[in-house]
């Protein structure tokens, strides 16, 4: 009934963790390089075309979409504080950002971060070193598996190493429909820490799961909080750089000057916004599940269902954040810069459930393998 | 929803207007206006985020209240300020309370309102047809040539039939005036799925109440060979729900045949941690029904009665025949020894009050594989039975049992006994492996050790809310998918003759709430009704699909300028059209 733990597989699984590692690094760099070789390109593109029209410093201030008089209620609305959406039929559709990235004349991305436009070498070589990263973390996480003959999430080195691989196939299932490059820099960064965090501060050998974690339980509950704070990551960088972006957009648009030239590979903060909440709203379902699941599990554990252990507080927070979030999005005056914050501290949330909680709460919950 | 987040914007500086005026009444309307705003619940929620928190930090009574007391004796400082403001108890705590119960209070004001404002909106036609479609999100033209016989009429008749077979309600207008027109609606059951949602949630802390209620729980300690019945004295502790009657409890029976652990061998991290637990108990549903051979194992309770059986707890039982003065076996069977530490390290009392003259106690240690170190310090190597060894102090006088108060049977109190055999008196303590005996110094009696069971703690919980608060949470979980998936659209379409003879089609979309394929939606319509007058995209050289824009208001005043403030309609040519939404055009940079 037990598999019998197999140590080499195990190590197999250590070599190829730490080989994914350090492709992601190589990644990461030429992620870092397509943002500031891009920020430059750019900048040389406007001054030329300034030069051109004979108004080089004017040109470059033009406030974001002014020139374009459709896209003049973007601007306004990059940051929906100032002059939010009046209800929910105000809205905009997905629609309405494609045209953000024509009107912001390059201090913006294309507002529907869909692919198109000039070619990007660094960030192609960085998506293709993400993939074979990707492979090789796979590798390393089906080895885990098979030395451990079961699901590879029993202890904090194992949900660190298998959540680093969900948050990375993720991002690059996302890529694929839509151009969220600019996000490579973070999601990579986050699972390069990571992976050294596991094999350094969590290192644990494979080994049998403790009675409690033996359960069908394990593979579903945890599955899909795993995936689901995946999809928080996301939403936690793309609701970090709105902040920035809006702050930016803001300056641009009082005429100050632009000193995120990186950000130009961003999109404008209303699109990144909108985006954000539809991958929150599939995140938020996720997390229910989580909650939900968990506390069917603790029933058939623990004999109860909800107990206020330290973990299920914290999963319960996380889940009210959010629920606060998509209801911040419906609430005059709690859309934009606001609804950022609250993703932000959900994630925040997120990640002191992993980490702080797992290690230093004592609850039914400490399984963390240390 | 934004009608409603619109409507309470509007209104509510009427009726703080109206305050002084309407006196208490007033008052209470103001405050219930408050109470169930988004901007109210949106903050409630996020404050009752806030209250869990303490409830992580600080040690809670509930899971263990032995810890709260040790937590205030550990700060004397603060300890008993936090227990005044309740942060050993949060969450029955006043004023956690106080935020859930208005959090749901404001969700009842919330729901049934909306409730009722949608009820009414299913049943009513799709809004009129507004006078200018052009300032729609999603808007375009298409034009029919004359020669294929498709009149205005024909044509609003043809987009009902497509809309009401897409899922659209479709209500059509002036069919046979000059310019007739459609108003469709679908996804009603977006709202229902909200208003499902944060119903269901109600009903998950009606039934997480109602347990509290009507529930049970309770703990039975099971050496191999007891049974346990299902009635009070049955349980060795028992916690009744405020409603509970003793009439409750089916008296079924468990008795566990024998326990196995699996240890962990294999792995050098893990080296003797238990990897599997399993109990084979006999059942019988009630004392004359057929007993069922069953297993019970950690995640895999047995079902008795309305009840749940858990296996929570395990441990070693050695069992211990004691003989008195005379030689008369006072005391025959297995001690659960209570776990300490690493690899079953435990505790033994043995408590003998039938001894005569006087009565008799132990107290000491069991250990599974006993080791000694140099500095004389004991402890168990391994989980198993590999060198089984009984450590004991011995005591005699009087425990103070028939005085009838409830003793702890893991502890002894040893202030009025008088010890007989301990480490620091000359007759040493009792040492004892399985199938040895000892006697007691001054002819007090004897004590063997005759071998090794083992027991398993179980909880027994009963809980009638349980299905329901799943029921529920399935029931929410329902709801929202539906809320955020499915879309609330409008539909219109209007026709037109054109001098020339040829029909003039405009149509536009609007979404409430958050909808993200709008264009989508906007794009399969054109498509639908293309192919049904057989207009190809070129065959029609007057149809145009505007950009899609959004519902803004300066966007849509914009647009208007372009288009000279007309509205594009069959009086005007089919030019117009075009004209009339290049003023916002520039082409989608996406598609
Ligand atoms: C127990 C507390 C509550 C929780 C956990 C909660 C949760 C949620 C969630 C997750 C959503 C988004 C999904 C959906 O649209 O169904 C939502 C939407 C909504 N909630 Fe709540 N809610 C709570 C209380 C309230 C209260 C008290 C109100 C009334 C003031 C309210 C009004 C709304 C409205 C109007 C929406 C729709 C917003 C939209 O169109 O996106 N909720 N709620």
């Amino acid at each position: 009934m037990l598999f019998s733990i197999n140590e080499t597989m195990g190590q197999y699984s250590e070599l190829f963790m730490l080989l994914a590692a350090g492709t992601y690094t190589v990644a990461f760099i030429a992620f870092a390089w397509d943002l500031a070789k891009s920020s430059k390109t750019l900048r040389a593109v406007d001054l030329k075309a300034a030069e051109l029209s004979g108004q080089s410093t004017e040109a470059a201030r033009v406030p974001v979409g002014v020139g374009a008089g459709a896209a003049g209620g973007d601007a306004d609305r990059a940051d929906s504080d100032v002059s939010g959406p009046v209800g929910r039929a105000e809205r905009p559709t997905s629609s309405s950002s494609g045209r953000s990235g024509a009107a912001g004349a390059g201090y913006t991305a294309d507002g529907s971060m869909r692919y198109g436009g000039e070619r990007r070498v660094p960030a192609r070589v960085a998506v293709a070193l993400t993939v074979l990263g990707a492979a090789i973390h796979a590798a390393g996480v089906i080895t885990r598996a098979l030395g451990a003959g079961r699901v590879p999430w029993g202890n904090m080195y194992e949900f660190l190493t298998t959540g680093a691989f969900v948050a990375v196939a993720v991002f690059l299932l996302v890529l694929i429909r839509r151009d969220l490059r600019f996000l490579g820099t973070f999601v990579i960064g986050l699972a390069i820490i990571m992976l050294v965090a596991a094999s350094i501060a969590f290192w644990t050998p494979v080994g049998h799961l403790v009675p409690a974690l033996q359960s069908y339980w394990l593979i579903i509950h945890v599955s899909i909080a795993v995936m689901s704070s995946a999809l928080f990551t996301l939403t936690f960088a793309m609701s970090a750089l709105q902040l920035v972006q809006s702050h930016r957009q803001k300056t641009i648009a009082a005429g100050g000057a632009d000193k995120l030239g990186f950000m130009r590979l961003v999109p404008n903060a209303l699109s990144l916004e909108n985006l954000s909440y539809r991958i929150n709203a599939i995140a938020f379902v996720g997390w229910t599940f989580t909650l939900m699941f968990g506390a069917i599990w603790a029933e058939k554990a623990w004999g109860r269902f909800w107990g206020w252990d330290t973990k299920e507080v914290w999963t319960f927070v996380i889940w009210v954040v959010y629920a606060g979030y998509l209801h911040a999005r419906a609430t005059r005056g709690w859309t934009g810069t606001r609804a950022a914050w609250l993703s932000i501290v959900g994630y925040l949330c997120v990640v002191f459930n992993f980490t702080i909680v797992n290690q230093f709460f004592n609850g039914l919950h400490s399984y963390s393998g240390l | 929803m934004s009608e409603r987040v619109n409507v309470k914007k509007k209104k509510s500086p009427k009726s703080e207007a109206v305050m002084p005026s309407l006196g208490p009444l007033g008052m209470l309307r103001w405050a219930w206006t408050q109470l169930t705003s988004m901007r109210t619940a949106l903050f409630l929620l996020l404050l009752l985020a806030v209250a869990a928190v303490p409830g992580s930090l600080f040690p809670q009574r509930p899971a263990n209240p032995s810890i709260v007391t040790q937590y205030i004796q550990d700060h004397p400082d603060y300890g008993k300020i936090l227990d005044s403001v309740q942060l050993y108890d949060v969450y029955s705590s006043a004023w956690f309370s106080a935020i859930y119960l208005l959090l749901f209070i404001s969700l009842i004001g919330c729901v049934i309102p909306r409730a009722i404002a949608h009820y009414k909106a299913m049943r009513s036609q799709p809004p009129r047809t507004p006078a200018r479609l052009s300032r729609l999100p999603e808007y375009g033209t298409l034009v029919i040539p004359a020669d294929a016989g498709i009149p205005a009429s024909a044509a609003i008749s043809d987009a009902a039939e497509l809309l009401k077979k897409r899922g659209y309600r479709v209500d059509v207008r002036d069919r046979d005036g000059e310019r007739p027109s459609l108003g469709a609606e679908r996804g009603f059951l977006k709202e229902v799925g909200n208003l499902v949602f944060h119903t269901a949630l109600i009903g998950v802390l009606v039934s997480v109440a109602a347990g509290g209620l009507f529930g049970y729980s309770g703990q039975r300690i099971l050496v191999e060979g007891d049974t346990f019945v299902n009635t009070l004295v049955g349980y060795d502790q028992f916690t009744p729900g405020t409603n509970f009657q003793s009439s409750q409890l089916q008296p079924y029976s468990v008795q566990l045949d024998k326990f196995d652990i699996t240890f962990d061998r294999e792995s050098k991290g893990k080296f003797g941690q238990p990897i599997d637990f399993t109990a084979e108990v006999t059942t019988k549903e009630n004392p004359d029904a057929p007993a069922k051979k069953e297993l019970l194992k950690v995640n895999d309770p047995l079902s008795l009665g309305g009840t749940s059986v858990y296996l929570t707890g395990n441990g070693y039982a050695p069992v211990v025949t004691v003989r008195d003065a005379a030689g008369n076996i006072a005391m025959q069977g297995p001690v659960v020894a209570k776990l300490q530490g690493e690899n079953y390290y435990s505790s033994v009392v043995i408590k003998v009050p039938d001894a005569k003259p006087e009565q008799l106690a132990f107290a000491g240690f069991f250990l599974p594989t006993a080791f000694i170190t140099d500095k004389g310090v004991s402890f168990s190597g391994d989980p198993e039975l590999i060198n089984p060894q009984l450590t004991l102090n011995s005591y005699f006088g009087d425990l103070g049992l028939n005085a009838g108060a409830p003793q702890n049977v893991f502890e002894l109190d040893v202030k009025k006994l008088t010890p007989l055999n301990a480490r620091n008196l000359p007759t040493k303590g009792i040492v004892l492996a399985p199938g040895s005996s000892y006697t007691l110094p001054d002819g007090k009696g004897s004590i063997s050790f005759d071998g090794v069971k083992r027991y398993v703690g179980v909880d027994i919980h009963h809980n009638p809310g349980q299905l329901y608060a799943l029921i529920f949470a399935l029931l929410a979980v329902a709801g929202l998918v539906t809320s955020l998936y499915v879309n609330r659209r409008r539909v219109w379409v209007r026709t037109g003759t054109h001098e020339d003879g040829r029909t003039m089609v405009e149509y536009g979309l609007l979404a409430r709430g958050e909808d993200h394929r709008l264009a989508g939606e906007a794009a399969a319509i054109r498509k639908l009704l293309s192919s049904e007058w057989l207009l190809g995209e070129d065959a029609a050289p007057g149809s145009q699909p505007a950009p899609s824009r959004t519902a803004d208001n300066d966007r849509a005043d914009t647009a208007e300028s372009g288009a000279g403030g007309t509205d594009a309609s069959p009086e005007h040519p089919a030019e117009d059209f075009i004209q009339s939404t290049a003023g916002s055009s520039e082409s989608k940079k996406d598609q």
